[in-house]
């Protein structure tokens, strides 16, 4: 808590005679907390910066610490214990108690009362309060202030003006936290609002955060308004499913649907607070399109089939199809992983699995699978001691949205966050950090030349967060390796999606076995088999992703398990549908009717994460175990179907349920013995672009068009736009000085696009767009990963 | 062994016994033929739910389920939604859509009609609640919706009685024409369907 510093030397109080020892600086508000008195309040906030905006938790002290009383009531929650002051709350002092009565009676005199009609009714503070440290009758016979219901602050976020008690909870969230403060109070007395600029809507990722801070019904999401009441809901823990950050977030359901989720509160990882993706993405389980039994294909067509036929038909189609391989995806939990890991080994004798739906390379298979496994050298709460922190292929705002707010807060403290980045995004000027403009691809020279860097003065105590699309750049990730063990700075590997930690931890890779056990060491092989009671396992390295799909296209390969994996996330879409459409079986996992699905032999429908067990890694290597949400006995974890599938091959697995497998996993253990060395790293293919060329810069908006995102309009609209980026240079270049909005048509090897373009503090010769905001995205419609395109500038 | 029978143990009692028939021979008949005939009920007596109208026709429930909270039996069950400009259903932002009451659970306690803010729900007289399947007694809100009166019209609808729906709770609007107030039952406990002014809330 922020409001309570772990400062040394206790000060001693009595509240309501009751005597305790606080540490120093402790507010007044929080000590009677630690007495069991809860002091009515709403501006109060324990992450928030204290201001005393709405005066409910007036307090008498009779003795301020100098022996002489402070002659009014005080507001608790701005007062710091001071040694020997004497508190009486509402619990002891009359004068307290109608202060806070007098108080709770002005924030109700312009208050609506429309509780039959606001969301909030039955989970409010002011109803709540109101009951317990109010009056029972209203005095006020005027007519109450009231304003056109509701003004939209974003097309989310809601706001009922005359419900808000001013309390500032929201813009202090906006300003102190996520670095958005696009609302503020405006006007004065009575007409003090909220309000927002006509031309800058309330387009922050973090906005859902304020609805579930304000205090009153005052914000509400256009998602979740009038849906249901507190008491329909049944509210189960969770860990959110979109990023690697494994955020709390509790699941709030009715009747076997979800309403609505909100942010847990878990002080080691997301504090209070989750991005608006985990908050109000999760209708992808309910699109029509989501399968609800297995189907086998049959005379070309894909047909209904019992459990236990399609479980029969995938085991014949897989052993008749020869060699096979295993696309996991990234979404799977660590169990399903472990299945898919263990399917992939006992099942189909392969090492051909990689969980890698991305472009991928094999320096990134070596660094995954030396360095990665069982690290967990840095936490969140480091990255708030760290003196500095360098973010290499990582836009923390957009794809690990809880670290963005550790680094924001910790950027407000005394850590530099340093960016080897193409420019300056908005998250990291709110990160107030420094840019290494580098263009891709020669982040391996950047991260090199940070070790003598004076100014980022990289030592012992900083830490290095190498995101995913690093394995883009050549080098990069051994530079990266190599800046940490000169300097002595921490690394840590952040993934973009949940399951890719736990994917790695498990072995769904073509070197890796579970617990970090190398393929290429005879020991960690025989320590596998003998956990799985088998005789022996592939010995040699297998393909990964890339090699899977081209062995697939060239015949070499003629089965594939495929999980969640959208071919536009591969390196070369086109090729994996291909791939699939010529593989001679396919088996997929699937939630919804995908395009793989749709080309699947086999098709298995998997549970949602709310309906099964699981665990996600998050990036530091922190297990994030839940429990499923939903009981839909229908609906069957990936690591069962692969189960089933196994059983009718001759080789049971030896699981069936989330369980078993934790169970399975805790007596194998982790391997401890050596590790993987790194592999050398292949000379750099020399790439030459043309004249005239744009280094392409991407990657993924943390809103986008991205399939979990599907069925919520409302939190589609608050999306960033897609916009081109080049630097000032490049935009007179092509459109002149005029510096109108003007759109650009790029064109690369795979197609061409046309976007709005903006400027940025880009290096020449770079261009950067969202990799999945338009179209079918960068990959399938633009260009090949680390390839160049050409701009042609068109005015609007 | 029991001690013998007096004399009017064996004679007079057996036949006393049947001066209560007797009796009852000459007086008025009790037995109501129901179904054949039907009785009033008392006037207050609690029968089936009934959702109630504006005398537009815009349905009066807002769907808070306050209802639903207050029922012990957990008969009721609500889903809200927003009005639109294109879609109303009831003065204000929101709406019933979905309203449903389950007669095997219900006990006709009457505590959701206390709970109502706004008086949609209240209850008739009728008694009659049975059927021959289960699903047959959870009532729609199709089901429990006040008949439309002269001078109603069915939702969806724009608001006739006021621009807005502080005009319908103020009662700011033009007295409907006598005989369309939607009072399809008696009985006190129907008393809210008068549209009376609530403008204290
Ligand atoms: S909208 Fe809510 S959080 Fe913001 S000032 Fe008003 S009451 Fe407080
Ligand atoms: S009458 Fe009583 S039991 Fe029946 S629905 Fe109303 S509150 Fe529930
Ligand atoms: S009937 Fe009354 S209490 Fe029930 S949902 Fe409608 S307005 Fe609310
Ligand atoms: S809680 Fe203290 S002034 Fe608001």
């Amino acid at each position: 808590m922020t409001t309570t510093p772990e400062k040394t030397g206790l000060v001693n109080v009595t509240i309501d005679g009751i005597q305790i020892s606080v540490p120093k600086d402790t507010l007044v508000i929080r000590a009677a907390e630690q007495i069991g008195v809860q002091v009515p309040r709403f501006c109060d906030h324990p992450l928030l910066a204290p201001v005393g905006a709405c005066r409910q938790c007036l307090v008498d002290i009779p003795d301020a610490g100098n022996g002489k009383p402070i002659p009014k009531p005080q507001a608790s929650c701005t007062l710091p214990v001071a040694e020997g002051m004497v508190v009486q709350t509402q619990v002891t002092s009359p004068v307290a108690d109608k202060a806070q009565q007098g108080i709770m009676e002005f924030l109700l005199i312009n208050h609506p009362l429309d509780c039959p009609v606001c969301d909030k009714g039955g989970e409010c503070p002011l109803q709540n309060q109101a009951m317990s440290n109010g009056r029972g009758e209203t005095r006020f016979d005027g007519v109450k202030r009231t304003f056109p219901k509701p003004i939209a602050l974003s097309p989310q976020v809601l706001l009922d003006r005359e419900r808000c008690i001013v309390c500032q909870r929201c813009t202090r969230f906006t300003d102190e936290i996520a670095g958005d403060p696009f609302i503020a109070l405006i006007e004065r007395g009575a007409q003090q609002q909220i309000g927002v600029a006509d031309d800058a809507p309330f387009l922050s990722y973090f906005s859902g955060n304020t609805i579930q801070i304000c205090p009153v019904g005052a914000l509400t999401s256009a998602e979740y308004r009038f849906r249901s009441r507190p008491f329909d809901l049944v509210s189960t823990p969770s860990v959110a499913e979109h990023d690697s950050c494994g955020a709390a977030i509790r699941v709030d359901h009715r009747r076997g649907k979800v309403m609505r989720r909100l942010a847990g509160n878990d002080a080691e990882v997301n504090e209070e607070w989750i991005s608006d993706k985990d908050r109000f993405a999760f209708h992808y389980a309910r699109q029509p399109d989501r399968l609800s039994h297995p189907m086998v294909r049959e005379d070309g067509e894909l047909r209904p089939a019992s459990w236990s036929e399609a479980f029969a038909v995938a085991a014949r189609g897989l052993r008749a199809a020869g060699s096979s391989a295993v696309l996991t995806g990234g979404r799977v939990t660590a169990e399903d992983a472990y299945a898919y890991s263990k399917f992939a080994r006992v099942a189909l004798g392969t090492n051909d699995i990689d969980f890698r739906a991305r472009p991928h390379s094999a320096e990134e298979a070596d660094f995954l699978t030396s360095f990665v496994p069982l690290s967990n050298e840095v936490e969140y709460a480091d990255l708030e001691t760290a003196s500095v922190v360098v973010l290499a292929g990582l836009e923390p705002e957009d794809e690990a949205a809880s670290i963005f707010l550790r680094l924001r807060k910790a950027s407000k403290a005394k850590t530099r966050i340093v960016a080897v980045a193409p420019f300056t995004t908005r998250g990291l000027q709110k990160m107030n950090g420094r840019l290494i403009p580098t263009v891709p691809g020669e982040e391996a020279d950047a991260l090199r030349a940070l070790a003598d860097d004076g100014e980022t003065a990289l030592d012992a105590g900083g830490v290095i967060l190498v995101g995913e699309r690093l394995a883009q750049s050549h080098g990069a990730l051994t530079a990266a390796l190599e800046l940490a063990r000169t300097t002595g700075a921490r690394l840590a590997w952040v993934p973009r999606r949940a399951g890719d930690r736990g994917a790695v931890e498990t072995g769904c890779l073509p070197t890796l076995l579970p617990g970090g056990r190398p393929v290429a060491d005879a020991g960690a092989r025989v320590d596998a088999a003998t956990a799985w009671g088998t005789g022996s396992l592939p010995d040699t390295a297998g393909r990964d992703g890339n090699a899977i799909i081209a062995a697939l296209a060239k015949g070499q390969l003629g089965g594939l398990v495929i999980g969640g994996v959208d071919p536009r996330d591969t390196s070369d879409p086109a090729a994996t549908l291909a791939a699939i459409d010529f593989a001679q079986f396919v088996v997929s996992l699937e939630l919804r009717l995908t395009e793989v699905a749709a080309r699947a032999d086999v098709v298995f429908p998997v549970a949602p994460v709310t309906d099964k067990a699981g665990t996600f890694i998050t990036w530091e290597g922190r297990p994030r175990p839940f429990e499923a949400v939903l009981a839909n006995p229908a609906s069957l974890p990936d690591l069962r179907i692969l189960a089933g599938i196994a059983e009718e091959l001759g080789s049971p697995l030896g699981f069936r349920t989330p369980h078993d497998v934790r169970a399975e996993m805790e007596s194998m253990g982790p391997w401890d013995g050596a590790r993987a060395p790194l592999g050398p790293v292949k000379e750099k293919k020399a790439g030459r672009t043309k004249a005239r060329a744009f280094v392409l810069s991407s990657w993924k908006h943390l809103l986008d068009l991205g399939s979990m995102q599907d069925g919520d309009a409302h939190l589609a609209a608050t999306a960033r736009a897609a916009v081109a980026r080049v630097n000032p240079a490049a935009y007179d270049a092509l459109f002149g000085m005029l510096g109108e909005p003007a759109t650009a048509t790029l064109t690369g090897d795979r197609g061409s696009v046309t976007l709005p373009v903006e400027v940025g503090d880009l290096p020449d010769g770079v261009v950067w767009v969202p990799a999945n905001s338009a179209g079918r995205g960068v990959l399938a419609d633009l260009a090949s990963p680390g390839s160049s395109v050409t701009i042609k500038g068109a005015r609007r | 062994m029991a001690e013998p029978k007096t004399l009017k143990e064996q004679f007079w009692d057996p036949v006393a016994g049947f001066g209560v028939t007797f009796r009852t021979m000459f007086r008025k008949v009790v037995t109501e033929q129901y179904p054949f005939e039907k009785q009033p009920t008392a006037p207050r007596f609690h029968g089936r739910h009934q959702l109630n109208r504006w005398p537009d026709g815009l349905e009066k429930c807002i769907g808070c389920e306050l209802c639903a909270w207050a029922c012990p039996a957990d008969a009721i069950y609500v889903e809200a939604d927003s009005n639109t400009t294109d879609e109303r259903f009831s003065p204000g932002e929101r709406y019933g859509r979905v309203y449903q009451i389950n007669y095997l659970r219900c006990i006709l306690c009457g505590l959701c009609i206390e709970a109502c803010p706004t008086r949609a729900l209240t209850m008739t007289n009728e008694y009659e609640l049975a059927d021959t399947t289960r699903a047959d007694l959870i009532y729609e809100k199709s089901d429990l919706l006040a008949p439309l009166l002269p001078g109603m019209e069915q939702p969806p609808h724009p608001m006739l009685l006021g621009k807005d729906d502080t005009d319908y709770y103020r009662g700011d609007f033009a007295a409907p024409p006598v005989g369309t107030e939607p009072m399809p039952t008696r009985g006190p406990s129907d008393h809210a369907n008068a549209p009376e002014p609530e403008g204290t809330h």
